[in-house]
C-alpha cells in the first residue's frame, strides 16, 4: 500500500472518530434537553410564576422558590466576584511572579473543583452553627464561595491575553500600574470578564448542596434574609424525590425554568458582548 | 535601466543614502547625556560603558545587528527597563543635565516628557479621540476645550487629522495597522514631551505607511529631541542626523549620518552599513 494511501486512510479514520464523538455528546445533550422540555413544558403556567410552593397533595406554583433564588444568586454574585475580579488581577497583574500567586493558583484551582457540598459544609459551619439557624444570608455566601474561583480564574485567564505591548504603551505614557489595568487592561479584556461573571452566574445558580445546608426551603414566601427561604434547586431537589405527582410536574418545571434563565442569560451575553466590542480589521 | 541602488544592491552592497544632506541644525543644543552606562539583564551585561549625546531638535538613529542593546539603550532613556525584576542600569543618563536614572525621579513625571512608540502599534481599547488625549489627562489638569485642541494638534502633528476628523468616537482599534502607528505617535506627542523614542517604528508596517511615517519624523524633528531604533539601514540614512552604530554592547561608531554612511572611522561600521554582516 501507497504511503499516501495510508495517510488518506488515517485522515478518515480520524475524521471519523472525531465526527462520531461528536454526535454521541450531542446525542446526550439533546436527550436531556429534549426530556426537560417534554415534562416541564407540560407543568408551565402562570400560575408557576404566581403562587407558592404547595403543601403535598395541592396545587400551586414556584414563585417563591424562584424569589429565592434569584435574591441568593445575586448576593451570591455580589460578593462573590468584586473578590474574584480583584484577586485574578493581582494574579495577573501585580504577583505575576511572585511566589506566593503560584500557592493562590493552586488553591484556588483546589477551591474549584471542590465538590460542592463541602462549602455547603464550610458555610454551615462557620455561620449557620454560629447563628443558631439557616438563613438566605448563609446560602448566598455559601453561593459566594462558589462563584469566586471561577472569577479569579476567567478574570486571570483573560487578563493575561492583553498584549504586553498595550501594557507597556500606557506605561510609557506616564501611567502608573493601577492606572493601566482600570483604563487599558480592562476595557480591552471586558468581553472576556464579563462572560466570566455569566459563567459564575450559571455556574451558581444550579447548585443544591451548599444551598441544603444554608438556607434549605421555605414553604412560605420570605424576603427575611435572616430566615430560611425557599430556591429553586433544593425545591427541585426534594419535589422530584417526593411520591406526589403535583410536586414532580413543578420540579420538572422548575428544571426548565432554570435552564431556559440560564440559555437566555448566555445569549443576552453573547449579544452584549459583541455589541461592546469594535469592529476590529486584521 | 537600473538604478544605481539597484546595482549597488546586486554586488551586495548597501543603497547609498539619498544624495541630499539632511538639513543642517542651527544650533547644535545637546538634549542627552549618556555617561558611563552600563546595563544588566540579571547577570548578563547588555550595554558596555555607553558614552553618547542626543542633541536637541535632531534626530539620532540607532542601528546594529540584533540583540546589540540598541533596544535596550533605548528603554533606558525613559526607564521601560524599571518594570520588570532584575534589570539595573549603573551610569548617568542626563536630561537637561538631571540624571534620570537617580531613584530619586519620579518615572511617571519622567515618562511624560520622555515619550516612546513602539514597534506593534498598540491602540487602546477606546474611541481614537480617548487614546490621544490618554497621556494629556494623565499628565496634566486641562480644560476641556484645550484638551480638544490639544488632540486636533497632535492629530494634524501626526498627518492624520484629515483622515479622523469625522470619526474621532470610533474605536482606535478599527483603523488600519499605518494609521494605528500614526495614532500612537500622536498620542505620544500631545503630551507634548522633549524627547520621542521610536522603537523601530515602521517594522510592521507596509512600505506606503512607512513613508508617511519618515515624513512625519522630518516635521517633528523641528520640535523635539528624537532618537529612532531601526534596522533598515536606509532608513537611518534617511531619516537621521546622526547615527550611532551599536554592537555587542558597545557604541563603536557615532557620528553625522552622512559621515556614517559613507566613510565610517571602523571597520566594523563600514563591514555593517556596507552589509558584510549584521
Amino acid at each position: 500500500m501507497s504511503r499516501s494511501v495510508v495517510r488518506k486512510a488515517t485522515n478518515v479514520i480520524a475524521l471519523t472518530l472525531s465526527g462520531a464523538a461528536t454526535v454521541a455528546g450531542l446525542i446526550c445533550l439533546g436527550a436531556i434537553l429534549w426530556t426537560l422540555i417534554k415534562n416541564g413544558f407540560a407543568g408551565l403556567s402562570l400560575q408557576v410564576f404566581t403562587q407558592m410552593t404547595p403543601p403535598p397533595g395541592s396545587s400551586g406554583g414556584l414563585l417563591n422558590a424562584i424569589y429565592g433564588s434569584l435574591i441568593m444568586t445575586a448576593i451570591g454574585i455580589l460578593i462573590g466576584t468584586p473578590i474574584g475580579v480583584m484577586a485574578g488581577t493581582y494574579l495577573a497583574e501585580y504577583g505575576r511572579n511572585a511566589r506566593i500567586s503560584n500557592v493562590i493558583r493552586f488553591v484556588n484551582d483546589v477551591l474549584l473543583s471542590a465538590p460542592s457540598i463541602i462549602v455547603g459544609l464550610f458555610v454551615y459551619e462557620m455561620i449557620v452553627v454560629r447563628m443558631g439557624h439557616f438563613s438566605a444570608i448563609a446560602g448566598a455566601f455559601a453561593l459566594a464561595v462558589i462563584a469566586m474561583p471561577v472569577t479569579v480564574r476567567t478574570t486571570e485567564d483573560m487578563l493575561r491575553l492583553v498584549p504586553q505591548g498595550m501594557k507597556d504603551a500606557s506605561t510609557a505614557l506616564g501611567a502608573y500600574p493601577w492606572r493601566t489595568v482600570v483604563s487599558v487592561v480592562y476595557p480591552a479584556a471586558r468581553s472576556g470578564i464579563v462572560t466570566g461573571l455569566l459563567l459564575a452566574v450559571a455556574r451558581v445558580s444550579g447548585e443544591t448542596a451548599p444551598l441544603l445546608f444554608t438556607s434549605i426551603n421555605n414553604q412560605f414566601w420570605s424576603t427575611n434574609l435572616n430566615s430560611e427561604m425557599a430556591n429553586l434547586p433544593v425545591v427541585i431537589y426534594q419535589f422530584a424525590q417526593s411520591p406526589y405527582k403535583e410536586w414532580q410536574q413543578l420540579a420538572w418545571t422548575g428544571a426548565l425554568l432554570i435552564t431556559v434563565a440560564i440559555l437566555l442569560l448566555s445569549i443576552t451575553a453573547r449579544v452584549v458582548v459583541s455589541a461592546l466590542q469594535p469592529s476590529r480589521r486584521r | 535601466m537600473r538604478t544605481a541602488d539597484e546595482m549597488r544592491a546586486s554586488v551586495n552592497l548597501a543603497p547609498r543614502p539619498a544624495a541630499v544632506d539632511p538639513p543642517a541644525v542651527e544650533e547644535e543644543k545637546t538634549k542627552i547625556t549618556v555617561r558611563n552606562l552600563d546595563f544588566y539583564y540579571g547577570a548578563a551585561r547588555a550595554l558596555k560603558n555607553i558614552n553618547l549625546s542626543l542633541n536637541d531638535r535632531s534626530i539620532t538613529a540607532f542601528i546594529g545587528p540584533s540583540g546589540c542593546g540598541k533596544s535596550t539603550l533605548l528603554r533606558v532613556i525613559n526607564r521601560m527597563y524599571a518594570l520588570y525584576a532584575g534589570h539595573r542600569a549603573t551610569g548617568e543618563v542626563l536630561l537637561d543635565g538631571e540624571n534620570i536614572l537617580s531613584p530619586t525621579v519620579d518615572v511617571a513625571n519622567l515618562r511624560f516628557r520622555v515619550g516612546m512608540v513602539f514597534q506593534k502599534p498598540t491602540p487602546f481599547p477606546m474611541s481614537i479621540f480617548d487614546n490621544v488625549a490618554f497621556g494629556v489627562r494623565l499628565s496634566q489638569r486641562i480644560s476641556r476645550s484645550a484638551l480638544a485642541e490639544r488632540v486636533e494638534a497632535a492629530l494634524r502633528d501626526a498627518a492624520m487629522w484629515d483622515e479622523v476628523k469625522d470619526k474621532l468616537s470610533q474605536d482606535g482599534r478599527s483603523l488600519s495597522g499605518g494609521q494605528q502607528q500614526r495614532l500612537c505617535i500622536a498620542r505620544t506627542i500631545a503630551m507634548r514631551p522633549e524627547v520621542v523614542l521610536f522603537d523601530e517604528p515602521t517594522a510592521a508596517l507596509d512600505p506606503i505607511s512607512t513613508l508617511r511615517i519618515e515624513e512625519m519624523l522630518q516635521s517633528l524633528r523641528e520640535q523635539y529631541c528624537i532618537a529612532i531604533v531601526t534596522h533598515n539601514l536606509q532608513q537611518a540614512a534617511r531619516v537621521s542626523n546622526v547615527t550611532a552604530f551599536l554592537y555587542l554592547g558597545e557604541v563603536i561608531e557615532a557620528g553625522p549620518t552622512a559621515q556614517m554612511f559613507t566613510a565610517p572611522r571602523d571597520k566594523r561600521t563600514d563591514d555593517y552599513v556596507t552589509g558584510r554582516f549584521g
